[in-house]
């Protein structure tokens, strides 16, 4: 662990330096006139099917997952196999409900979703704590990116004390927010392309040496104690295992959308065909992430946390050490270079689209709104191009001051918060029923009890049930938003009756159907 | 206009396979074993990466299947 692996570090460099060039050059890409907000941060929905299905890709599956995901099957077994439902249900929701909101989106120029938001329902409020929502939630996000890199630079064997330790997460941060300001969306898509083919690349040669190496998948199972192979069978009176696996892949899977990067790649694309047809193939990803959770067993077979080697990795990183050590054991160093870039350029795509997309907010929904309503196109841009450097130190700070775990503590509650914003745009695209005060204190309810169950359940996402004395444990978010959108129903029907406030609302029903539709509609 | 109403109606019942893919990747109790297993690997996990193609595939079918009618 001590010594440097040239070898890798040289490929692993070369390939960063290959990306950087990428990333400034990616700025003559379907050139567009980056002083507008439009062109920047949503790369002038340009993007056809096939981009767009790098860029999705690249934004959803991110480094951290392909760290994260491994390790806590690694560490933890079948359950860290909830990202696969989770993932299976993402894409009928994105076929279903995302060309709607693409159709409006397009038709009146939103950038983010308290932009259709505030379009809908006229609550400038409302949209405002959508906005803060998306922020929040995305920071840590965009901090745990960072740890993606900082393991596998770390698994390289540079490791050092202080600043001097630091320093090679600090230069890959750097070179980001270069690129990210100068060309926009335009960089993080043009760089998605190499980095899933590292991905594909490092996936399909792992699940076919290391099976071969350790004696077949057989081999690999049977090393997995019996505890971690299946959820535990459910005691009487309980959902017990399967509630939790299943309520968090569903509410993952919610959530998963409503995150602002989602947002802002979905925007991207083109038209709403092209959402559709990516509905259909991302599942190629979701293959890859499956396969990838395969590699904590492997990692589990191969026995790496028992060597000695390998002790200074775990004692620091934990089980986010697991993959790394599986390719530094199983792989030459060249193939650790190309396996280690495909996961820390991984980490660069989706924090770049993360802190564009929180960029994106802050701009269109806090500096425009409230603090500078007459900026200019020109201003407006060069603000939200200030912001994603501005997000991006703000992530760099917290991954060098904080405890590691605050972030991972951060992302988890990150994901009740940004559920709670689901009444408001997905009920919101289908029904003009509800009152945005309602949704407002839905929303607050949501957030607020969100939060203290999940500080008080010791920062962890799931939380019991109990009706009638049956135990439903589950995830948090899941529960939370129906008791926001509960209250927000009761509260739509209470402020009806009371004949209080109606809604502005300027979108109308044709703005939610594709142009094509409207034909077949009119002929 | 009830031909409208008919080819509407033909896509509701094209968007009964996307919730099936839902009962297909969430009903635990019925995929949490270890036989029958495929080349080494438990039911619960290669079961699991089976329906992330046979998600696929019924999204396809959908997006052929209702593109044609719009």
């Amino acid at each position: 662990m001590a010594t440097i692996n040239w070898t890798a570090l040289a490929v692993f460099i070369a390939l960063f330096a290959f990306i950087t060039w990428l990333g400034f050059v990616a700025v003559r890409w379907r050139r567009g006139d980056l002083q507008q907000l439009n062109e920047w941060g949503l790369g002038g929905r340009r993007f056809g099917t096939l981009i767009t299905w790098f860029l999705i890709g690249g934004d959803l599956y991110t480094a951290y997952t392909f760290i994260a995901v491994p390790a806590l099957a690694f560490g933890a077994g079948a359950i860290a196999f909830f990202a696969v439902p989770y993932t299976i249900i993402v894409y009928p929701i994105l076929f279903i409900v995302f060309p709607r909101l693409w159709c409006v989106a397009h038709r009146h120029g939103y950038i983010t979703s308290a932009d259709f938001v505030r379009g809908r329902f006229g609550n400038r409020w409302l949209a405002l704590v959508i906005t803060l929502t998306g922020i929040v939630a995305t920071m840590p996000y965009i901090a745990l990116q960072l740890v993606g890199l900082q393991v596998v630079i770390g698994a390289m064997g540079v490791i050092g004390e202080g600043w001097i330790g630091h320093a090679p997460l600090i230069v890959a941060f750097a070179i980001l927010a270069a690129f990210t300001y100068s060309s926009g969306l335009r960089a993080p898509a043009a760089i998605a392309i190499v980095k899933d083919l590292l991905i594909f690349i490092t996936v399909f040669a792992v699940i076919v040496v290391v099976p071969i190496k350790l004696g077949g998948y057989g081999a690999i199972f049977s090393a997995v104690s019996p505890q971690k192979l299946l959820l535990a069978p459910p005691p009487a009176g309980s959902t017990g295992a399967y509630g939790v696996y299943a309520t968090l892949a569903l509410g993952s899977a919610l959530a998963l959308l409503l995150y602002p990067h989602s947002l802002t790649a979905i925007f991207s694309a083109s038209s709403a065909h092209a959402v559709r047809r990516n509905a259909a193939m991302l599942p190629a990803y979701s293959l890859v992430l499956g396969l990838l959770a395969l590699l904590g067993f492997m990692a589990i077979a191969a026995g790496v946390g028992k060597l000695p080697e390998y002790a200074a990795g775990f004692k620091q990183f934990k089980a986010n050490f697991a993959v790394p050590a599986l390719l530094l054991q199983m792989f030459p160093s060249w193939f650790v270079g190309v396996a280690f870039s495909a996961i820390g350029i991984g980490a660069l795509v989706p924090a770049a689209i993360m802190s564009i997309a929180a960029a994106n907010l802050f701009t269109r929904n806090i500096y425009k709104e409230f603090l500078r309503p007459d900026c200019t196109h020109v201003q407006e841009s060069q603000m939200a191009k200030w912001m994603s450097l501005i997000v991006k130190a703000g992530a760099l700070i917290v991954i060098i001051f904080v405890p590691l775990q605050y972030a991972i503590d951060m992302q988890l509650l990150g994901g009740i918060l940004i559920i709670q914003t689901l009444p408001s745009v997905i009920f919101g695209l289908y029904t003009r029923w509800f009152n945005s005060w309602a949704l407002l204190i839905g929303w607050a309810v949501g957030i607020v009890i969100g939060t203290v169950v999940f500080v008080h359940a010791d920062f962890k996402t799931t939380w019991q049930l109990t009706l009638a004395g049956y135990g439903l444990p589950g995830y948090t978010a899941l529960y939370t938003l129906i008791l926001n959108t509960a209250v927000a129903a009761v509260l739509t029907a209470l402020f009806k009756a009371l004949n209080l406030g109606s809604d502005r609302d300027e979108t109308v029903a044709s703005d939610y159907q594709p142009a094509s539709a409207l034909r077949a509609t009119a002929g | 206009m009830p031909e409208h109403r008919a080819r509407r109606e033909a896509k509701k019942g094209w968007y009964a396979l996307l919730l099936l893919q839902f009962v297909l990747a969430l009903c635990v109790p019925f995929y949490n074993k270890v036989e029958p297993t495929l080349a080494g690997m438990p039911f619960f996990y290669w079961y699991q990466l089976l329906m992330i193609l046979v998600g696929a595939v019924l999204t396809a079918v959908v997006y052929f299947a209702t593109e044609r009618q719009s």
